[in-house]
């Protein structure tokens, strides 16, 4: 069923799934999916409502299994590392894939510069004082395109930005903390089409250095951001290709069918 | 047409009405201020802040120690009553369903309704007769066990205002979930939880029933938690049901105290919430 053609040179996979699946309490909405997601890539996620896409997301950060009932099966790995190993600490799994919501979501009583920071303070003993976390502030939010935007009131409330720059905002945030992939739910889905331009370019700024996985619904986005494409129907995975290939050559009827709008 | 213009009248009609209750909602809180100002304004001299009470038929003197003791009675009643009631609060807002969260709510309701002499005579059962002696202690503990209830369930409702996906934000940086909870969760609803302490010690800041058999009450200065107590409400009954015309217009006097004291906790703590949050949150 899982459709895999002509490989791209630009990363090794880096995460992971075999034979995924997530469950809300009996009910199944990912079925069995193996992909990879590659090294300074974007993948994009698509599918009709409901199909299960932003629920196999949430498998990859373990953050599926903090809504009460929910489970998933099969192996997830990070690196090599399994990242549902018994004794694999969702908390260090959440640190090295960042994730991004479809609602920007700043912490209301936190200044600017404390968002970006916030996950920088509960690294423990390693975490960055001072200057350093200065500089890492002033480095996520250059990379997330904010900082001309934002440099002179860091210490302003985050909740006075804009919807986009908030957006851009908790991907900075996301990216303070470093981390090996990073995962956007929907990012521009309450965003105007000017902020969503912006993180889109912000998106092909990002694989430059990590993988990004982005799930979206907007079909025209995932042509213009991801490298790789995969499709998901009622939680299994149709078909997986270099976007070009599944956008142009889909394999499979249902994904032609899909793409050419005839359903969803 | 007529349609709309009955609905325009409709409209107009119920607007009235809800002019009117906003304006009955307020007017008694104006008319008891009012009517204290006019009674107690003149007894209120800086003597009523620093002199004791003196003997029938002296002129002057004043509710110091009450006035003090209230304070301490606040404060010992927030120490005991604001961790529980915060503490049990987030675990409830956290925990929602299971059979501890249900009676704990439950049990808090209950509390909630408890009639506040009640709960006097259960301080006295456990914390004045067993020592033999009225204490500040004992006071200060029934009014923060009322606390506790009004502090837990606000705490609860101004908790799940906080929208999960700031949850979820915090756990997908990598936040533990107490952290979470703490960091997050408490800090963004601190403004309503901060109100809800203030409604709590506004509250009992004009209890007199849990008072009058553990604080007791005392005509003379004492600070000593050990001790029985002045305190603003008890003294204001005792002078209110007493014959003397001085002691009834010191009685005006203390109840015009109380709620400037009550107004002075809420304007800073609200002016506290308010610095936390910078300029931007104006």
């Amino acid at each position: 069923m899982i459709q895999e053609r002509d490989e791209l040179a630009a990363g090794k996979p880096c995460l992971v799934t075999h034979e995924l699946s997530a469950f809300f309490g009996q009910s199944r909405v990912v079925s069995n999916v193996t992909i990879d997601f590659r090294d300074r890539e974007v993948t994009a996620i698509i599918g009709p409502s409901g199909c299960g896409k932003s629920t196999m997301l949430r498998c990859l950060n373990r953050m599926h299994e903090t809504v009460p009932g929910a489970s998933a099966t099969g192996t997830v790995t990070l690196d090599g590392t399994d990242i549902y190993a018994p004794g694999a600490d969702p908390i260090a799994v959440r640190r090295h894939v960042g994730m991004v919501f479809q609602r920007p979501t700043p912490f209301p009583t936190m200044s600017i510069r404390d968002n970006v920071a916030a996950g920088l303070k509960i690294l423990g003993r390693g975490a960055p004082r001072g200057s350093d976390v200065e500089d890492i502030v002033e480095g996520a939010l250059r990379h997330a395109g904010l900082w001309d935007e934002v440099k002179d009131r860091l210490g302003e409330s985050a909740i006075a930005l804009s919807g986009g720059q908030q957006q851009r905002l908790c991907i900075a945030r996301a990216l303070a903390i470093r981390p090996r992939v990073i995962l956007l739910d929907e990012p521009t889905a309450s965003l105007d089409p000017l902020s969503t331009q912006k993180v889109e370019e912000l998106v092909y700024q990002l694989k430059q250095d990590i993988a990004v996985v982005i799930v979206t619904h907007n079909m025209q986005q995932a042509a213009r951001v991801s490298d790789r494409t995969a499709f998901l129907l009622m939680g299994d995975l149709i078909e997986t290709a270099p976007t070009n290939t599944l956008f142009t050559a889909p394999t499979d009827p249902r994904t032609e069918a899909y793409i050419t709008g005839r359903f969803g | 047409m007529s349609a709309l213009r009955r609905r325009k009248a409709g409209n107009i009609v119920m607007l009235a009405l809800t002019y009117v209750a906003a304006v009955l909602a307020t007017l008694p809180l104006l008319f008891i201020l009012f009517h204290l100002l006019q009674q107690g304004a003149s007894t209120l001299t800086p003597d009523f802040f620093t002199n004791m009470p003196r003997p029938v038929g002296e002129a002057g003197g004043g509710m110091s120690n009450a006035i003090v003791g209230t304070l301490i009675l606040l404060g010992i009643a927030c120490i005991i009553g604001l961790p529980v009631g915060v503490g049990a609060g987030l675990y409830l807002a956290e925990k929602r369903v299971g059979a501890l969260a249900m009676t704990v709510r439950f049990l808090s309701d209950v509390l909630n309704g408890l009639p506040s002499i009640v709960l006097g005579i259960f301080a006295w059962q456990f914390l004045v007769r067993p020592f033999g002696r009225f204490s500040a202690l004992a006071g200060g503990i029934a009014l923060g066990a009322m606390m506790i209830p009004l502090v837990t369930r606000t705490t609860e409702e101004m908790i799940r205002l906080v929208p999960n996906s700031l949850r979820e934000a915090a756990l997908a940086l990598g936040y533990p979930r107490w952290r979470t909870s703490l960091s997050v969760i408490l800090r963004t609803a601190m403004p309503g939880i901060v109100t809800g302490a203030l409604v709590a010690i506004a509250r009992i800041a004009g209890e007199t029933a849990p008072l009058l058999f553990t604080a007791f009450g005392n005509a003379f200065w004492s600070t000593a938690l050990d001790e029985p107590i002045a305190a603003l409400p008890l003294q204001i009954f005792a002078y209110a049901i007493s014959p003397y015309d001085e002691w009834h217009a010191q009685a005006w006097a203390g109840a015009l105290v109380l709620i400037v004291i009550v107004l002075i906790i809420s304007l800073a703590a609200r002016h506290a919430t308010r610095a936390r949050f910078g300029s931007a949150a104006d």
